[in-house]
Formats: structure tokens, C-alpha cells, sequence
């Protein structure tokens, strides 16, 4: 028997925020399902979704032009996928790409950024939440830089 | 602590071992076997503890022990070729002379370990001396708890073993985790930092040991991703790499503090070393 997945509010990304909190975040929301080897988001397409990734791993792709496809992070069921759709112009900066089968929920993100009259302004604790992931995701980052594998004896 | 397999008396005198064979591991990384078979029982050594190798007329350079513990007959060290004396020993082909003096140093607790949950942590060239443990943890596998290794390495091309790992990723005795830097498309395991493997980990964090090794950068950052889990930093070990010149506390090249790292290490428990391993300039 095929375990549960676990319900959008139990998701790491949303866990401990009050139910109207959910609601005001994810007013519109999708599950979606793509197979091993699909493109959760491509370079240059209008970035207008938060990814909160369920299950499987997702590989970050940047094409570097005469080299193909490099592979930058991987991300799992847990973690989020798509920032770009904060800041105009709202267009992905990598291709995201299934490595397995994935499970996601899909947020617009027109109720995540605001202004609307619905949704005045960027809810605070959803600002928090993704100032810590970009924050994590950046030390992340400087440690790749540091190419520690390099030397050694 | 050492287990006297080659002379103590004259602890700073190489004995010449003859080179039985040279793998390469990847672009500038190497194992060699050498020809124990004429001593008595092998070399017994425990997981953990290094030689120093001597090119002749070159120089030393202190190298881990890679090798299986429960098979003495079989001396294997990988080296990486780093600097003159790494490549002349790189040159030293099948059939030449190595000088070795060893093996040296205190060992994981894997003793401390049994009945434990054990998460072994190795960062590039740091899987040599983990290679050991693993398989020590392979053939008394009865004795421990859930057993992990993570794995991260610049590119998969600079993975060491991969053969190996190939073959422990099937076992299920045994989790295995890689990561890398930087891949291909074609590149099907993580890629990323070490320290966000643990992520993927269910510890139960009051009966977990995590032995680590790998750049010292990678370590402090994997530290503190245990310490969040619940590790306790007595149960975390890291193993260190310093100037070891004379590998017998004589010379103080390699000294941490309070340490020489060849003699009191170069496996030391975090608790220990907490104080020593933020401090610049030491």
C-alpha cells in the first residue's frame, strides 16, 4: 500500500503557521506529479509558481553554451524550488529538472507577493521563512565556491 | 599510540617495502600495494592510523593507512600528487622501493562504537582513511547499528573507490550517500555539500557516532549540522591533518594546542578539539 503524502500544511516550508496563515499563502494551489527527466521550470519562462517539493529530487541545471547542462544543487521532498518569481521580471534563471519521479504542491505566487487588494502585502511569516532558505541556500553556495576538494596530500 | 609493526627501536628509520602495484584512482590521485608477504604476519594496523612513506632521497610524507584491517597481508595507501615528494612516489613504479615507518597514530573508537549507530562522513581524499573503517564495519557489521557513509567530492570524476562504492551504494548493510560540487547531466546521485546530506538522514541522534573526515572547512560546517541533529560532540570524531614530520611527538610540527596531532591524533573527539579548530593561527 502506497504511503499518504503528507497534506500541504505539514509541508517543513509551512509547518507551524496557523491555518488562516496557510490559506493567506496558498490561496491557490496545485498537485502535481512529473516524471523522472521533466523540466519543473525552464530558463527564461515566466517564473509564477513556488514549488514546495513532496517527494523525489529535483537537479538545479544551468546551460552553459559549447559545455550542455551542469547540474548546480540538488533539492528534495522537503525542500522549496523557485524564488525567481519575487522580483520582475519574473523569469527563471535555471532549468530545474526531475532527476526521479516528483511530487510537488504548486503555489501562485500571485497570492505570495503582493500587492492586491487581497493580499496587501508579502505575509511576514512567509518572508521570514524564505529569507531562511535563501540564507541556507547561500552559505550552501560559498562552500561549493571554496572547491575544498582541491588539495590535500 | 602505535602498534610497533615495524621497529620502535629506531622509530625514525624507514624499512624499505617493495611496491607490488600502482592503481590509479583518478587524475591525480593513486593506490599502492606493497609487498608485505615477507614479514609475519602482514602489517597489523588498526582504521585511522597512517605511515610515513619515504621517497628515496626525496622525502617523507605521512599517508593513511587504506587498506582492510582484517586482511594485514595487504598494505594499501592512496595518495594524491601534491607536491615533489607525492610524485616521486607516484614514480616509484611496480616492483621499486618505498620507504615506510609506522603505522602511527590513534585510531577511530570503533570499539566505543559498537552497538551504535554509525554515520562516517568522508570529504575527497578523506574517504582513504574511511575506506578502513567501512570495511572493518562490513565484516563485524553484526556489531553496530544503522550504518551510513557520505560521500562528497569536487566532480564524479574525482570520486575515489568508485567501483566500491559502487557496490557498497547495492549493499543493504549499508547506506550510502554521494554528493558533488559540480556534474553532468548524466550525473543520477546529489549534488551539493556534505553537510546537506545529513538532511536526508533519519539519526536517531542518542545512539549515533559520526567519524569524519575531509577538508577541515567541510567538517566544521558538518559539525554543526550534527550538533542541530542532537549529536553530542563526544560522539563525534574528526580526523586531522597537520605538518607531521616526525609522526612520534618529537618534533612538534604537527602540535594543535595541546596536541601533536600524529601522536594524540589524528583522530580526536570534537569535544577536544572544539576549542582549537575556530581559533586562527594556531
Amino acid at each position: 500500500m502506497a504511503l499518504a503524502l503528507a497534506p500541504l500544511e505539514e509541508h517543513p516550508f509551512l509547518r507551524g503557521l496557523s491555518p488562516a496563515q496557510v490559506k493567506a499563502i496558498a490561496c491557490e494551489v496545485r498537485e502535481e506529479s512529473f516524471p523522472a527527466g521533466a523540466l519543473l521550470l525552464r530558463e527564461g519562462d515566466e517564473a509564477r509558481t513556488l514549488f514546495l517539493l513532496r517527494t523525489g529530487r529535483v537537479s538545479l541545471e544551468l546551460n552553459i553554451p559549447g559545455q550542455g547542462p551542469r547540474q548546480l544543487e540538488s533539492l528534495k521532498g522537503g525542500d522549496i524550488l523557485g524564488l525567481s518569481w519575487l522580483f520582475p521580471p519574473y523569469r527563471w534563471h535555471l532549468d530545474a529538472r526531475a532527476v526521479e519521479p516528483v511530487e510537488v504542491f504548486a503555489l501562485d505566487a500571485a497570492c505570495l507577493r503582493g500587492p492586491s487588494p487581497e493580499h496587501p502585502v508579502l505575509e511576514p511569516a512567509l518572508a521570514m521563512r524564505l529569507v531562511r532558505q535563501l540564507y541556507e541556500r547561500l552559505e550552501r553556495v560559498r562552500m561549493q565556491r571554496l572547491d575544498l576538494y582541491k588539495g590535500g596530500a | 599510540m602505535s602498534t610497533g609493526a615495524l621497529s620502535t627501536a629506531q622509530p625514525m628509520a624507514p624499512v624499505p617495502l617493495r611496491v607490488r602495484s600502482l592503481r590509479r584512482e583518478s587524475a591525480d590521485t593513486f593506490t599502492v600495494s606493497l609487498d608485505v608477504s615477507g614479514r609475519p604476519g602482514g602489517f597489523p594496523f588498526q582504521p585511522g592510523q597512517f605511515n610515513m612513506l619515504y621517497a628515496l632521497g626525496v622525502g617523507e610524507v605521512p599517508i593513511s593507512i587504506s587498506g582492510d584491517p582484517g586482511r594485514p597481508g595487504e598494505l594499501l595507501h592512496t595518495i594524491r600528487v601534491v607536491g615533489s615528494v607525492t610524485e616521486a612516489l607516484r614514480r616509484v613504479g611496480r616492483g621499486g622501493w618505498m620507504g615506510v615507518r609506522g603505522p602511527y597514530g590513534r585510531p577511530w573508537p570503533l570499539e566505543e562504537a559498537r552497538g551504535l549507530d554509525v554515520v562516517v562522513v568522508a570529504g575527497g581524499l578523506g574517504l582513504a582513511p574511511l575506506r578502513s573503517v567501512i570495511l572493518h564495519l562490513l565484516r563485524h557489521r553484526e556489531a553496530y547499528g544503522r550504518v551510513s557513509l557520505l560521500v562528497g567530492a569536487r566532480s564524479p570524476e574525482g570520486l575515489l573507490y568508485r567501483r566500491e562504492l559502487a557496490r557498497w551504494g547495492k549493499d543493504p548493510r549499508l547506506k550510502v550517500l554521494i554528493t558533488v560540487d559540480q556534474a553532468g547531466p548524466e550525473w543520477k546521485e546529489h549534488v551539493g555539500v556534505v553537510p546537506a546530506l545529513l538532511r536526508d538522514m533519519a539519526l536517531d541522534a542518542s545512539r549515533t557516532v559520526a567519524l569524519m573526515c575531509g577538508p577541515e572547512v567541510m567538517m566544521r560546517f558538518t559539525v554543526r549540522e550534527l550538533e542541530r541533529l542532537g549529536v553530542p560532540d563526544t560522539r563525534i570524531h574528526l580526523s586531522l591533518e597537520r605538518n607531521m614530520k616526525c609522526a612520534v611527538g618529537f618534533c612538534g610540527h604537527c602540535q594543535l594546542v595541546p596536541f601533536f596531532v600524529c601522536k594524540d591524533g589524528p583522530v580526536l573527539p570534537y569535544d577536544r578539539l572544539r576549542p582549537f579548530l575556530h581559533v586562527r593561527e594556531v
